[in-house]
């Protein structure tokens, strides 16, 4: 499975690409396979200010509800709008096209939650 | 992220909907889905139900197990079965067995021979259909009501000989209670036999199905009714009955044998080897569900259960007040009263995805019942789901808000079947 080494992980299965005060957040490789085809994803949070493992929306599966958690604390700023109309880049490009929301992080980052590519893939290997 | 699983094939708890979900839970109490990851629901341990079990050897195989692992099937226990949850995915699987053909290992499900002089008596007492009006080779939709007018399983009779062996096909998760609550009827002495452990059934469902499955046998299994069946020898293997049923609304048939030797494997393989080159694709339980749910088809444990009425799930057109039959008295009192709520099919208006449980709220914002089931269905690109609502809410085209994560959602009620 594609963990790419530019991002880090949660042990929810979210990843977070932190550069400077913004960050950009999706699920990973792992949690749109799991999930299988990716119908809804749903997100409103844009503009909040909520805390590192607040919930911030969910994804629906066909068959599946997930609640999505908030790796840092910080401020949602945009939401990746194309999934509403393309929730399948989730899982055809989950790090890319598949992002979901972007945020202003508050500073200072606490990341010692989270993870690198190699302990993720030891995680969920 | 956190997995919820509302994978909606089981019916293993009992009068789930009495039970309310904590707050901001998405999905409640639902145990059949079994993750293949339980670290991935920690943060749910306290939602005790929600829990999924882990692939645990204490599950039963069907002949088909090893197969289906071997195709690389998402598995879980489901009914205590260790069960293809999907292979490559919910929609195309879907999209498989609406356009052409799709196989589903459903030897999980309980089978029961009734036979001799009292069988059909037995029968007529404790299911709500006509099984007199039944001749060999006709099967029938049916219910087992409970005393007090609830169901205990819903389940198909085959005539195998008219007025002396009698075939009952009850759900997976109801096999001990269902043998439990019918034995404890048979007070004539029928002869009954569970014979579902070694019972193995695969659905081959599909417009194409019955084309690819009629390669396999001498029967004439293209002329089939729906709801008939015929016996004999099928894929070089003998006394295997072909039935005109399913659970997919798509036509084609399921097929029932005795799993002795390597007969359930061979039978696998020859419907892949006429199949498969065709596009015929094995289907798991998930697809199964989109499938039934499309059609309207009700799931015991989500849409009836012990505390449903058939007439209340719309099961009036099998519930025959010519015989008598358990509860018969306060079915008819129903009847004649009107039942006080009613299950619907509801499509979303606005976007969201109904899921068993979300409660539905008329305009003016009362609670007037809940989801039963719910899905994305890949036939129709929308949101769909069943559930109970107040009489007065049922009519076609009525306007009801689903209660998604605090957010009312316009829904309307619409006419059965979706698809």
């Amino acid at each position: 499975m594609n963990f790419p080494e530019s991002v880090k992980y949660t042990k929810d299965h979210e990843w977070i690409k932190i550069e400077g005060n913004i960050a950009t957040i999706g699920i990973t490789e792992f949690a749109q396979h799991e999930l299988g085809d990716i119908v809804f994803v749903d997100i409103d949070a844009k503009g909040k200010k909520l805390e590192a493992n607040e919930v911030f929306g969910t994804v629906e599966a066909v068959k599946t509800v997930s609640d999505l958690f908030l790796p840092v604390a910080g401020t949602i700023t945009e939401i990746n709008d194309s999934l509403e109309a393309n929730p399948e880049y989730v899982n055809n490009d989950p790090y890319g096209k598949g992002w979901m929301v972007k945020m202003e992080v508050d500073q200072p980052v606490n990341e010692e939650h989270l993870m690198d590519a190699a302990a993720y893939g030891k995680l969920v290997g | 992220m956190v997995l919820n699983y509302d994978f909606s094939t089981a019916n293993i708890i009992k009068n789930t909907h009495t039970i309310t979900p904590p707050p901001g839970m998405l999905l409640f109490p639902f145990t059949s889905y079994t993750s293949l990851l339980t670290y991935r629901i920690t943060t749910l341990s306290h939602y005790l139900c929600a829990i999924p079990k882990k692939i645990n050897s204490s599950m039963k195989n069907t002949p088909f197990t090893q197969i289906h692992i071997g195709l690389g099937a998402k598995m879980a226990e489901f009914a205590g079965y260790n069960m293809p949850i999907s292979y490559t995915g919910i929609n195309e699987e879907h999209h498989a067995v609406r356009s052409n053909a799709g196989v589903f290992d459903v030897s999980h499900m309980g089978e029961f021979m009734i036979k001799g002089d009292k069988a059909l008596d037995l029968i007529q007492r404790v299911t709500t259909n006509d099984a007199s009006k039944l001749t060999a080779g006709k099967a029938q939709y049916s219910c087992l009501p409970n005393n007090e007018g609830g169901i205990v399983d819903d389940l198909l009779v085959y005539c195998i000989e008219e007025n002396k062996t009698y075939m009952l096909v009850v759900n997976a998760s109801n096999i001990e209670k269902d043998w439990n609550w019918i034995s404890s009827h048979n007070t004539n002495g029928a002869e009954m036999h569970n014979i579902s452990e070694k019972t193995g059934l695969l659905a081959v469902q599909g417009p194409h199905a019955t084309e690819y499955m009629q390669q396999l046998t001498d029967m004439d299994i293209t002329n089939l009714k729906y709801y008939t069946f015929t016996r004999g020898t099928f894929a070089g293997v003998e006394n295997v009955i072909v039935s005109a049923t399913g659970y997919t609304g798509a036509g084609g048939v399921e097929i029932y044998f005795e799993d002795k030797g390597d007969d359930a494997v061979k039978i696998w393989n020859e419907i892949m080897r006429v199949g498969a080159p065709h596009g015929l694709k094995p289907i798991g339980l998930a697809a199964r569900d989109t499938l039934r749910l499309e059609k309207g088809f009700c799931l015991y444990g989500n849409d009836i259960d012990d505390t449903t009425s058939p007439l209340e799930a719309g099961l009036g057109w099998i519930t025959k007040f010519t015989k008598d039959f358990t509860a018969r008295p306060i079915l008819e009192a129903q009847k004649a009263a009107g039942v006080q709520r009613k299950l619907v099919g509801l499509e979303m208006i606005d976007k969201g995805i109904p899921r068993h449980y979300y409660k539905i709220q008329n305009a003016a914002g009362e609670e007037i019942g809940f989801i039963t089931s719910g899905t994305q269905a890949p036939s129709l690109g929308k949101a769909i789901g069943m559930g109970y609502v107040r009489t007065d809410a049922a009519a076609e085209g009525t306007d009801v808000f689903v209660m998604i994560r605090d957010k009312a959602v316009k829904a309307q009620v619409v006419k059965l079947p979706f698809a």
